[in-house]
């Protein structure tokens, strides 16, 4: 089960009652299976079939909401199989287009650390920070060294959702060099607005305050969600990540920070980033070439 | 001609409602909408609204209303007391308002979530294609929030005809409040987490309604389920009631802990990594939504074909208070 593979399980279609169907590609987490579902969900969506209400990537699984009485689940769920093999199979050739964002991130600052230390009764290990206590279950020498790890490769968007706008984010890195860390014991009560956050083998950025369990490493100066649609990102929609966005985690220094919270406010602060595309397969073959070529295009 | 009603009290938690916001589930955002929606359609119906038009759905506590003009509304759901101006009024039942009049709720005798439709409908602003209310971010409804008292709530215009006060939803149309509904599940999504007899327990146990229970879900307490043992998947998290991170349907079950079922409802999260065990049918929302504290739910499995039945049964249902209402 641990070991890492090319192949996947068969998908397994499940009925989530009458307005859902649910389809699992794979118990374990990684990109092939993400790649396949949004292969799949793309196809689907291109399908424009009626009846079909939201159509959901998530990180090795996808979810239709359908509206039964234009569309019939089991009607759906056959023309679902059918496209696991029309588009699921990915071609060797098969490229991913999308973009690369930069995505500062104010490691250990004040507000964060203001909150962990409020529940570290809820903690695995209340005696040291979240990124302390990452770094030594990750076998880095230290908080300086596990950031590099963080900032080095880029991430993912596997999936969106819990909240609206939260970015679930996978680094692009083999198995074995992927940061693991257990939710909190007990979940926060009290999370801050763009805390960026680490649970399982995923980054997060909070796009809200509130509940939360993951691991909290810094906070982001600009948001992912706007329901104001102040910023130019979010003139067209009210969240800023989408499935299979590129997004490479940069630290910054807390006058950056302070600089990037100043265009927030002033409302003239834009995500730097650029349009790419790469091929699953090339990445999976050498993922260090393709991340490499990824970051070039940032600059 | 367009209005609004005054919010003398908003009563314990009452929101501006309707079918629901659709096409937002993948970036997050749950569809909201009455909970129980048999008995907001048929409030609407009653009052000559189409369907779609946005409601009150109060819970527990009903609010108190004061009307500015001559409207006519109609009380389904929850089965409480409710007075016009101190004088009894009858639910599932159109009832006349003139300018002045003051509408209040007492205690619930049965059920959870009072509707109140008002001829015209509530005519907030929509956002997304949807009136609904959804809290958590603050969107939609009224000023994204529940009514409190001083509010203004702005009422659409009136259109001619509909049904005359004193028309009335014939008795066995309306919902049972038995205060022990049984919830129809469709058992599936990770149930291969749960051993054999867990997912039997699952079903046997009469399930108690625990105080945390709102719109984004119930959780309920009455017994404990054991997981099917492995060596976690990678990316799922230590707890054997981690998976990695995955889809939440509306209605679905998950058992964190093993001890605490959570049904998710129209504000649900859409996501996260607890395994979910089964969805209950769109139709038995409705049920659930009538349920509260204290309340025992009891988990009937039933297939899809089963689920889409009932969803036929409902609309069946709807076309008669429709026709009933008609006169």
């Amino acid at each position: 089960m641990a070991a890492p593979s090319t192949d996947l399980p068969p998908a397994r279609y499940e009925f989530g009652g009458d307005e859902f169907v649910f389809v699992e590609l794979d118990q374990e987490m990684s990109l092939q299976a993400n790649f396949k579902a949004m292969a799949i969900t793309s196809a689907l969506r291109a399908e424009n079939i009626d009846g079909v209400v939201d159509i959901c990537p998530s990180n090795a699984s996808y979810m239709v909401r359908l509206d039964p009485d234009r569309l019939h689940p089991v009607e759906l769920a056959d023309e679902l199989r059918r496209l696991e093999h029309s588009a699921g199979e990915l071609p060797a050739d098969f490229t991913v287009r999308t973009r690369i964002v930069d995505v500062p991130v104010l490691f250990a600052d004040p507000w964060t650390r203001e909150t962990l230390l409020r529940f570290r009764d809820n903690h695995q290990d209340p005696s040291v920070t979240d990124l302390e206590y990452a770094a030594r279950i990750n076998g880095f020498s230290d908080v300086g060294s596990l950031i590099e790890a963080i900032t080095g490769a880029p991430f993912i968007v596997t999936m969106l959702g819990f909240v609206p706008g939260l970015p679930f984010c996978y680094q692009m890195v083999p198995r074995e060099r992927q940061i693991e860390v257990p939710k909190y014991v007990r979940p926060r009560t009290d999370t801050p607005e763009r805390a960026f956050g680490y649970g399982g083998a995923f980054a997060v950025v909070y796009p809200v305050r509130g509940a939360g369990g993951y691991q909290l490493f810094g906070i982001a100066p600009a948001p992912v969600f706007d329901l104001s649609q102040r910023l130019p990102d979010f003139a067209e929609h009210i969240a800023f990540p989408k499935p299979s966005d590129v997004l490479r985690y940069r630290a910054i220094d807390r006058a950056e920070y302070d600089r990037l919270r100043g265009e927030v406010e002033a409302g003239t602060f834009r995500y730097r980033s650029r349009p790419v595309k790469f091929r699953p397969a090339e990445f999976l073959a050498d993922p260090d070439a393709v991340n490499r070529r990824l970051l070039e295009v940032l600059g | 001609m367009s209005g609004e009603v005054v919010v003398r009290s908003g009563g314990l938690s009452t929101t501006v409602q309707d079918l629901g916001r659709d096409g937002q589930y993948a970036i997050g955002m749950p569809p909201s909408g009455a909970l129980d929606q048999f008995s907001h359609r048929a409030a609407n119906m009653l009052v000559g609204n189409p369907v779609g038009a946005a409601t009150l759905e109060a819970t527990y506590i009903g609010p108190e209303l004061e009307f500015t003009d001559e409207r006519r509304i109609a009380i389904t759901g929850a089965d409480a007391p409710v007075r016009l101006n101190g004088e009894p009024v009858p639910l599932w039942e159109t009832v006349q308002v003139r300018s002045g009049d003051v509408l209040g709720f007492e205690m619930l005798r049965a059920g959870a979530r009072p509707y109140v439709a008002i001829s015209g409908g509530v005519d907030v602003p929509e956002y997304l294609g949807s009136r609904s209310t959804y809290t958590l971010t603050g969107i939609g409804g009224f000023e994204g929030r529940a009514l409190s008292e001083g509010d203004r709530v702005p009422l659409g215009e009136l259109g001619s005809g509909g049904p005359r006060p004193g028309t009335r939803v014939p008795e066995d149309l309306r919902p049972a409040l038995t205060g022990a509904p049984e919830l129809r599940l469709v058992v599936g999504l990770c149930s291969y987490r749960l051993t054999e007899s867990a997912l039997q327990e699952f079903l046997d146990t009469p399930w108690k309604v625990t105080k945390d229970a709102d719109r984004v879900g119930y959780r309920l307490r009455g017994g404990t389920i054991e997981f099917v043992e492995r060596a976690q998947p990678f990316g799922a998290g230590s707890d054997p009631a981690n998976v990695v991170d995955l889809g939440y349907p509306i209605g679905s079950v998950q058992v964190p802990g093993g001890n605490e079922p959570i049904v998710l409802l129209g504000d649900a999260v859409t996501g996260g990594g607890y395994a979910t065990v089964g969805t209950v049918i769109s139709v038995d929302r409705d049920r659930i939504a009538q349920a509260r504290t204290g309340d025992r739910v009891q988990f009937v499995p039933v297939d899809v074909e089963a689920a889409m039945a009932a969803r036929r049964e409902r609309a069946a249902r709807l076309e008669q208070v429709r026709a009933a209402v008609a006169g």
